[in-house]
């Protein structure tokens, strides 16, 4: 059990998201980057499914409230365990009193804070993830403020089975998305610029799309299309020419035009961006696009490995 | 065959187009084929459309598109369950609606013949989108037919009905928007503890009421 001392620049509690609602409006929301997500679950031993922190840039920080195994994968924010580094992608015991803080970017975006028996929030419309704009799911459909209590779903747990289980095969977050050709347009804008140039992702950027600033892509006929279903990884144009990376809590409908899709397998990259960062576009195939997509499931499923010695320890003094 | 389109968008999901030119007889073309496809494939009508994703290791996308061809010759708008009838009460004008006079100065219509125009029949919600449960209702006649505003609103008030391109919509919720407001309505339309969490569904039919 955990207390919010400082909730930083956004903390959120997300799981894998509403894949069945989107036909109601409902964006598929989610982890951002959920390949952290799901190794974070599997390192305390939760199912993948399971409720974690997105925890976004830096200055969150916490106070254990009551001994839990938890895991901090994805962006590295600088954790810390009163005040010693904490190592990432390694699950650990932490007791009450303890101080767990997420200081300052120092790579990627979003880290992602799993809790042995999983954060005990509702499931609204069969998940627990947070939908900001539509003030639902989540803690009472709002970010994570000050005073918070975050209750683990189920305590029973073994510390000594779950702490100090280290994930074995590094994530690779290189900013480099790969993409498929898409065409909603006859008159399709020239887009050698999209690939040729590198990309700055915008201020504006959010948990809906990141906004992508450098060149200017002209479109003919820009604007009113009739609206058709979109997800994450479709690039919007709109009339401006910057285009647009749809992330987790895109709408499930758009009516600008698409002119790319990124590749699933790279969309917990486009995740670990931050307005300022740098990304580059490159064509891909549908075969090459499959390939990724299953090395990324098979690097999911990897086998746990188990450092004894904070096993024991925590056995110990658990 | 001829009136569809299919496309690959990503290696995960299909967007299937029906390329008549009449959205009424395209959107219930569309939803009579969202109805016949596998829930897996999260099929996701819009006003002309229908997005389909698939994970690509459990299928081809040949295989999708041979699932979705076999669906396109069982579905027949005909075979659609009839949508349910609802009334919408609406307070048009003033406050409530304050683009009422302007919409209706644009369209050459006295603000009364613009509401008795919206409230004359019955129209069909042919997607919902945008935002949880915002329906887009219609297709509405050339005489109620106005461009989006040139500058939208940062936050439109909950319960609005407004047009626009051909259709009118209600705001479930408080949201930017770039249609035209002529009135406001009381009914709840998205409420995410329910299930369905949308008050309305593609195919039902939408008549609307003034009221003082």
């Amino acid at each position: 059990m955990l207390r919010v001392i400082a909730p930083g620049v956004l903390c959120t509690i997300q799981d894998l998201g509403r894949p069945d609602y989107q036909r109601f409006g409902v964006p598929i929301g989610g982890a951002m980057d959920r390949v952290a997500c799901v190794i974070a679950n599997r390192l305390v031993g939760n199912p993948i499914t399971a409720a974690c922190l997105e925890i976004t840039a830096g200055g969150a920080a916490f106070e254990v409230l009551a001994p839990c195994v938890i895991a901090v994968t994805g962006g590295d924010l600088g954790a810390t365990l009163n005040n010693r580094p904490l190592p990432a992608w390694t699950s650990a015991l932490v007791r009450p009193g303890q101080h767990l803080a997420f200081e300052e970017r120092r790579q990627g975006a979003r880290a992602y804070l799993a809790l042995a028996g999983g954060v005990d929030v509702p499931l609204v419309l069969g998940s627990h993830s947070t939908y900001l704009p539509g003030r639902f799911g989540g803690l009472d459909g709002r970010p994570l403020q000050m005073g918070d209590v975050i209750r683990p779903a189920s305590s029973a747990f073994d510390p000594a089975r779950l702490a100090g289980r280290v994930w074995p095969a590094p994530v690779d977050y290189a900013p480099l998305i790969r993409i498929l050709p898409f065409h909603s347009l006859p008159g399709q804008p020239d887009l050698d610029d999209l690939t040729a140039l590198p990309w700055r992702v915008g201020a504006t950027s959010n948990r809906i799309g990141l906004r992508l600033e450098g060149a200017r892509l002209h479109i003919e006929r820009a604007g009113d299309l009739p609206s058709f279903g979109v997800f994450p990884g479709v690039i919007q144009l709109p009339p401006d020419g910057c285009p647009i990376l749809l992330m987790a809590d895109a709408q499930p409908t758009g009516g600008y035009p698409a002119i790319a899709v990124a590749i699933q397998a790279d969309l917990h990259r486009a995740a670990q961006l931050m307005p300022g960062d740098e990304v580059r576009f490159a064509w891909t195939t549908r075969a090459a696009a499959i390939a990724a997509w299953r090395a990324l499931n098979a690097l999911l499923d990897s086998p746990i490995d188990m450092d004894d010695g904070i096993a024991l320890a925590a056995a110990a003094q658990g | 065959m001829k009136p569809w389109r299919i496309r690959p968008m990503g290696e995960a999901a299909l967007l299937i187009e029906c390329m008549l030119d009449d959205i009424a007889e395209a959107n219930a073309r569309v939803l009579a084929l969202a109805k016949v496809l596998p829930a897996q494939w999260h099929p996701l009508p819009a006003i002309h459309s229908v997005l389909v994703r698939f994970d690509p290791l459990r299928y081809t996308q040949a295989e999708v598109q041979a699932h979705v061809r076999d669906a396109l010759a069982q579905a027949t708008p005909g075979a659609l369950p009839p949508g349910q009838q609802v009334t919408i009460p609406v307070r048009y004008g003033g406050e409530d609606g304050p683009d009422l006079a302007d919409a209706a100065r644009r369209l050459g219509l006295a603000p009364d013949e613009l509401i008795a125009q919206h409230t004359a029949r019955p129209w069909r919600v042919l997607m919902i989108g945008f935002a949880p449960g915002f329906p887009y209702i219609g297709p509405l006649p050339a005489s109620l037919t106005l461009p989006r505003r040139a500058t939208p609103r940062a936050a439109v008030p909950a319960g609005s009905v407004a047009i626009a391109a051909g259709m009118t919509g209600i705001y479930p919720s408080q949201l930017p928007g770039g249609w035209h407001l002529i009135g406001k309505t009381q009914v709840t339309l998205f409420d995410p503890t329910r299930e369905p969490p949308a008050s309305l569904q593609p195919g039902d039919h939408v008549q609307f009421v003034a009221i003082a």
